[in-house]
């Protein structure tokens, strides 16, 4: 039997919202990093869904490339959340604010 | 004649690698180089005077186009005629004997390879200056000497007075510069080129009216004013002495400051037919003459008398071209180069034996120690006071006879004067510096010596030439060698002013004698002042003449005039300005602009709060508008 399309959007929703709620209102950086991967995947559902809808590939093979650019982003965002815990001592984002005018 | 682009091309070759090599590299046997460019550049010049003899037209070598702007077209081409060869072997005779005799008096000199560097530049420079086929490739060539001047006479840049002096003389040329770039506009303006055979073709057929004429001719003669030291720009010619004195020798007397009677002598046919202008070349020339003369007596620094001799001399060939005696300004032009270069090397030899002193009331009874620079000095001095049978008397008694034909009496009367007051300072240098009591500091007394080889050799052949070369290039009078061979350059010019060709006769005879007379009565009374009674009799007559020793002594008060009238102006209306209108308006409307700008900025500071999750907020929350906008 198939799952209907709507599943996949509400989960796939559901994800993006917590990961959106994540990114605004978490305060520790690593944390929002890994929000901000859940909102990629919760993208990543939506295309998963849209391919089996409308049964092409496109779609899942679209979602190879994120998955690969996801991983590369990953390693850059967590090289840069090191270099300001070595800087900072601390990932509380209120703590930097060198960027106010 | 392909060869000539060589003759300044040498110089340049060997300024560029001891400039860029020299500190390094060559540093002590920098000398090697400029002086075989030197003499390469001496060779050829010689080879292209020979080649030259007799020609029609100028030799024009096109090399290629400099720059194209429009119908503004200048190539880069040299011009060689009779002229140009007799100042490219002058200035490349003379900058060798110099070459060699700078090694022996600046050795050790920690600037040793930045001297030949900038020698060579100069010589460069003034070569492109004489070998110039437009004038604004002479333009180039008289910027570039200046140039020159400018960092030889600082070449001691970390003694203050250098320095000053340095600056004090490209300001002044700057001015002479400025009239002489607005005659070259002015000339591009009315005739539309500016090669010579074109301006001249175009001022000869009668295409620009007489009053321009007069304008272009005067506006050039500012320009010959600032660089040959002529009332009232002669101000930076004295002080250039600061300089080493083979840059004295070279620059500030034999070549560079004759660049403005070559530029006058090559504008010959402009200058011919603008009489008027003819007149305050002549008027101006006089007047320095006989003015710079009268300073020349009360200078007590050695090479002081020389530089005001200098400036006296240049009147005379200035006296000389004002009546349209182009070659006779050429002659002495030549014979000035040989025997000033002589004076000017002599004078260095003997503050080289000195241990650096320049003051003649420290010197005395030096002839008997220095006995070979003794000798060539004489020679020079001889020459320059003009006395039969030396260099300097053929050249300035055919200016002062060409005066006397030509009816100006009175001109005659001032050269007249004006060269018995040159042989009695010139005696009275001698007298002080080689004759008399010894009056030099006994701990210098006890190193004076002779010069090395390498100095005294150039002194040695100089001296020569300051004896024979009246007799060779310029007898008889107003028909010599130099004459014949100039001929051709002058002919239009001659031409357009009608002078007549006065024969060599018994009237000139007279006027020799006349003026041997006058040198001799000059040099007997500064014998009688400096020798007989030098105790008593300078003072005395010091204090009878009152204002005119006063005036004599302070040099006329031209630096005090110059401060006063515009030195002092200029700087305290700047003081005002920059007070009142730089501060005041011009940076507060910087700051006003500034201000402005600033305001926005504070409007627009609250938004930025430095607190990522805020931006990110509004990002979200302006797709989610962007969103339902487009989809909605």
């Amino acid at each position: 039997m198939q799952i209907p399309i709507e599943w996949y959007l509400i989960l796939s929703s559901a994800l993006f919202i917590i990961g959106a709620a994540g990114v605004l209102l978490r305060r520790n950086l690593f944390i929002i990093l890994l929000s901000v991967e859940l909102m990629m995947n919760a993208v990543n559902i939506n295309l998963v869904g849209f391919s089996r809808f409308h049964e092409t590939l496109i779609g899942q093979n679209f979602v190879l490339f994120t998955m690969a650019v996801a991983a590369a982003e990953a390693a850059v965002g967590l090289a840069i959340v090191t270099a300001l815990y070595r800087n900072k001592r601390t990932l509380m984002i209120d703590l930097f604010n060198t960027m106010k005018g | 004649m392909g060869y000539i682009w060589l003759i300044p091309a040498l110089p340049l070759a060997a300024f560029l690698i001891t400039i860029l090599f020299g500190k390094w590299f060559i540093k002590d046997s920098a000398h090697w180089l400029p002086i075989l460019a030197m003499a390469g550049a001496f060779g050829l010049s010689v080879a292209a005077l020979i080649q030259s003899w007799g020609a029609e037209e100028p030799y024009v070598l096109n090399l290629w186009q400099w720059f194209t702007s429009g119908d503004f077209q200048i190539p880069l081409a040299l011009q060689l005629d009779q002229l140009s060869a007799v100042m490219c072997t002058t200035v490349t005779g003379v900058g060798l004997l110099i070459f060699i005799y700078s090694k022996g008096y600046m050795h050790g000199d920690p600037g040793y390879y930045r001297f030949f560097a900038y020698m060579s530049l100069f010589a460069f420079s003034m070569l492109m200056l004489v070998l110039a086929e437009n004038y604004l490739l002479l333009y180039f060539g008289w910027e570039a000497v200046g140039l020159c001047s400018y960092y030889l006479i600082g070449f001691y840049y970390h003694k203050p007075s250098a320095a000053a002096a340095g600056k004090k003389a490209f300001l002044t040329n700057r001015v002479g510069d400025f009239g002489f770039g607005l005659g070259v506009m002015l000339i591009w303006t009315l005739v539309g080129t500016l090669s010579y055979s074109g301006v001249f073709d175009a001022v000869g057929a009668g295409e620009v009216s007489d009053s321009a004429l007069v304008a272009i001719a005067l506006l050039l003669f500012v320009g010959a004013m600032g660089k040959s030291a002529q009332f009232p720009l002669h101000v930076w010619l004295p002080d250039a002495m600061e300089g080493p004195t083979p840059v004295s020798a070279l620059i500030h007397a034999a070549t560079m400051v004759t660049a403005g009677v070559y530029m006058v002598a090559r504008s010959s046919v402009i200058f011919a037919s603008a009489r008027p202008a003819l007149i305050v070349v002549g008027i101006i020339g006089t007047f320095t003459a006989i003015y710079a003369a009268s300073i020349g007596i009360a200078q007590n620094d050695i090479k002081r008398v020389l530089a005001y001799s200098t400036v006296s001399q240049l009147g005379y060939m200035f006296m000389a071209l004002g009546v349209g005696a182009w070659v006779a300004a050429v002659f002495h032009l030549v014979t000035h180069a040989f025997f000033k270069a002589l004076l000017f090397l002599g004078s260095g030899s003997v503050i080289h034996a000195m241990s650096g002193e320049q003051d003649m009331r420290r010197m005395g009874a030096l002839r008997g120690k220095i006995k070979t620079t003794y000798w060539t000095f004489l020679m020079g001095a001889l020459a320059l006071s003009g006395i039969f049978p030396f260099a300097g008397f053929w050249s300035k008694d055919e200016i002062l006879g060409m005066q006397f034909k030509g009816g100006g009496y009175i001109i005659w009367i001032v050269g007249l004067i004006a060269a018995f007051i040159t042989a009695f300072y010139t005696f009275r240098a001698v007298f002080m510096t080689f004759w008399g009591n010894d009056r030099t500091d006994p701990e210098v007394g006890k190193h004076i010596h002779e010069s090395p080889k390498s100095m005294i050799i150039p002194l040695g052949i100089l001296a020569v030439l300051s004896v024979i070369a009246g007799l060779v290039i310029g007898l008889p009078p107003e028909g010599g060698l130099l004459h014949r061979f100039l001929e051709p350059v002058f002919q239009h010019a001659n031409e357009i002013l009608g002078v007549e060709h006065h024969g060599f006769g018994a009237l000139d005879v007279v006027l020799m004698i006349v003026s041997v007379l006058v040198a001799l009565s000059g040099i007997a009374l500064a014998y009688l002042f400096y020798i007989r009674r030098p105790d008593e009799l300078p003072q005395k007559a010091g204090k009878k003449a009152g204002w005119l020793y006063k005036g004599i002594a302070n040099k006329w008060y031209m630096d005090e005039i110059y401060n006063v009238a515009i030195i002092t102006p200029l700087v305290e209306g700047s003081r005002v300005i920059y007070k009142w209108f730089d501060v005041a308006v011009i940076d507060g409307l910087v700051n006003l602009a500034g201000r402005i700008w600033g305001g926005f900025g504070k409007m627009a500071r609250p938004f930025q709060t430095g607190r990522v999750e805020n931006y990110a907020l509004i990002m979200f929350l302006a797709v989610v508008v962007i969103v339902a906008v487009v989809v909605l």
